[in-house]
């Protein structure tokens, strides 16, 4: 009897183990195998060389990583506060849902709307005549690129924060007003610091993507900003070097368990005396 | 007399339609154990908040020494607070959550490494600066609350069912803890529980309430002894409630029959309520009884028997007894005038006490006759 639960048990796993093989193990074993290969399919380390010789591609990785640090420190600007205050309102899942419906549209889409925003006879070029500064260069700059950017991004920050907030025991903001402590303290030394997962979190969700951002990088950014992800596409669809591409879609995976790790959840320090 | 730590005047606290607290008043005096007594929904852990400043009246004075603190923040009071579920910042250490308070003054680090040190060794658990507040049991947890809130040095201290999460056996140590605590600390105890026991225990006085009212305030035996009504007398302790009518002074009537008691001042043929303790009761001889029961069942409590009994006109009956009684059989009752307690029906704290002014010293000279 319980054989058999047990093999039935392990019948639930078939989909998802089969998803994660074909769909994720499968394509990464692939990457990692084709970043061995030059253009003439022999085995070689010249991309790893090629990669860490070459002055371009290493200020391509400094250049994403930055950029992906802006973005993600924006959002977090803009999300920590937002999620705090989204958590005082009274109809909350109504203004949450708001923060979430951005998300349903297609990421290009959004894009094309902000290309007529920002282009030349856009909504904020007329704005900004209107109000007498005269038309901007807007979209194709660094600045659109990060602004639009961080727009995307802002509902993957928002709710794991939200989400944290949400968790957080009322008392601890009692506890914490009784033993004297200024609204200000209270948040700098309790809600902040409890509220870090919901953060860490939503670092996670934001850095990593943006550090392949290339749909934007060419539709807003107009090219200006080169990423790795921009990098990867070049190369496997203009350049046809698989090789190449897929050694720096092995440094982005690398990059990825780095910040991964950095933001996981630290072991508590344990009982022991120091 | 001395300058009330807190007072309350005319407090009522309104949550749209539903009132929470009705006009409350009440005054705790300088290190003393207070105890609110209630049901939960009565409104005691208002009156805490409310003292602790994280919800406000809505009408009414807060009085701390004097001042009305009504409009002052919770931070900037000098009371302190044990949460129920302790609320220890589970990011801290032990040592960091009991320092707490004093870093956010601005206290010198020598100082608040003695005064930490000081709270620990207070609370029995001097070693345990460095833990994780994961890494402590509950009761741990729970003097680690009190070590946070007493290193403040706060006038008052405020106790939120502290006890409520432990089991028992620590629940009666940390009772004895407390109360000792307490003494030694000399400062006030405000103690909030629905646990009568644990009020009687600890307590120099208890506020019972129910329904956002303060029903009787004294210390535990006056209000063991002399409940002021139904609801009191059952709360507090196991008791025979009856129905009787008032005859004349120290007469009593109950079940078709004239007992003598230890009440006046109450009209002749008023309707009234008999309190009769459990452990009051004494099994006896029917010859020379003043009541006979049946015996019903019963059940072993360790130090006593729990015998449930009906008498002839279907009274049920709670006795307390050191020996055990056979099931189905008949037995006596019999009790003290001093045992009976009379109640009237809506009869207001005051009015109880007015009254017991105008006979208790007539009762004292008749009971050094007897």
């Amino acid at each position: 009897m319980r054989a058999v639960t047990k093999r039935k048990t392990w019948l639930y796993f078939i989909p998802y183990g089969l998803w994660l093989a074909l769909f994720v193990i499968a394509p990464v074993a692939l990457i990692i195998y084709q970043s061995f290969f030059d253009l003439g399919h022999h085995f070689t380390l010249g991309n790893y060389s090629t990669y860490f010789q070459s002055a371009t591609y290493l200020k391509m990785t400094l250049n994403s990583v930055w950029y992906a640090f802006l973005i993600t420190l924006f959002t977090g600007l803009i999300s920590y506060p937002t999620a705090y205050f989204l958590h005082q309102l009274k109809h909350r899942q109504f203004w949450l849902l708001l923060v979430i419906l951005p998300t349903w549209i297609n990421i290009l889409l959004k894009a094309y709307a902000f290309i007529g925003i920002f282009s030349q006879a856009g909504l904020a070029n007329q704005f900004l005549t209107f109000i007498g500064i005269g038309p901007q260069q807007i979209l194709f700059t660094n600045a659109s690129f990060i602004f639009v950017a961080t727009y995307i991004q802002i509902p993957f920050m928002i709710l794991p924060i939200y989400n944290a907030i949400d968790d957080l025991n009322p008392a601890f903001v009692n506890a914490s007003r009784d033993l004297g402590a200024s609204n200000w303290q209270t948040f700098r030394r309790v809600i902040f610091p409890l509220t870090l997962p919901g953060v860490k979190a939503g670092v996670q969700a934001v850095f990593i993507p943006s550090l392949s951002l290339f749909m934007l990088t060419r539709l807003i950014g107009g090219n200006k900003v080169i990423t790795l992800g921009t990098a990867i596409e070049e190369h496997f669809l203009t350049t046809m070097n698989w090789g190449m591409g897929s050694t720096i879609g092995v440094i982005l995976i690398v990059a990825m368990i780095i910040v991964m790790t950095l933001t996981g959840d630290q072991k508590p320090k344990g009982g022991a005396p120091r | 007399m001395t300058q009330p730590i807190i007072a309350l005047h005319h407090v009522t606290k309104r949550y749209g339609d539903a009132t929470i607290l009705k006009n409350i008043d009440l005054t705790l005096e300088s290190g003393k154990f207070y105890t609110l007594l209630g049901p939960s929904g009565c409104g005691k852990t208002t009156i805490l908040r409310t003292i602790a400043g994280f919800t406000d009246a809505t009408t009414g004075d807060v009085l701390f020494a004097g001042k009305r603190i009504n409009d002052v923040p919770a931070n900037k009071r000098n009371v302190n607070t044990v949460f129920q579920d302790y609320a220890l910042f589970p990011h801290l250490t032990v040592a960091e959550n009991v320092a707490f308070g004093l870093t956010l003054k601005k206290t010198p680090k020598k100082e608040i490494t003695t005064r930490v040190a000081n709270a620990l060794k207070l609370v029995r658990l001097a070693d345990y600066g460095d833990r994780e507040i994961s890494a402590l049991s509950g009761g741990q947890q729970q003097r680690i609350a009190i070590a946070r809130a007493i290193v403040m040095q706060p006038k008052v201290l405020l106790l939120d069912e502290p006890l409520s999460a432990l089991d028992a056996k620590l629940r009666r140590e940390m009772q004895y803890e407390l109360r000792d605590l307490q003494q030694r600390l000399g400062i006030t105890f405000l103690f909030v529980t629905h646990d009568q026991e644990e009020a009687l225990a600890m307590s120099d006085e208890i506020f019972v309430m129910n329904q956002g009212e303060v029903l009787q305030s004294g210390t535990p035996v006056d209000i063991y002894d002399e409940p002021i009504n139904h609801f009191v007398a059952d709360f507090i302790g196991e008791s025979n409630i009856l129905p009787g009518k008032m005859l004349d002074d120290f007469q009593v009537t109950f079940g078709g029959r004239q007992f003598e008691c230890a009440d006046a001042g109450i009209p002749a043929n008023e309707a009234v309520e008999i309190v009769i303790r459990p452990e009051d009761l004494t099994l006896t001889e029917p010859t020379n009884a003043k009541l006979i029961v049946t015996i019903d069942t019963q059940l072993f409590r360790g130090d006593y028997y729990e015998i449930a009994a009906t008498d002839d006109l279907g009274n049920d009956w709670l006795i307390h007894s050191v020996n055990p009684a056979e099931d189905g059989q008949s037995v006596g009752i019999t009790f003290r005038p001093q045992d009976l307690h009379v109640m009237r029906f809506g009869e207001k704290e005051a009015e109880f006490d007015a009254r017991l002014e105008t006979y208790e010293g007539e009762e004292d000279e008749s009971s050094d006759e007897t």
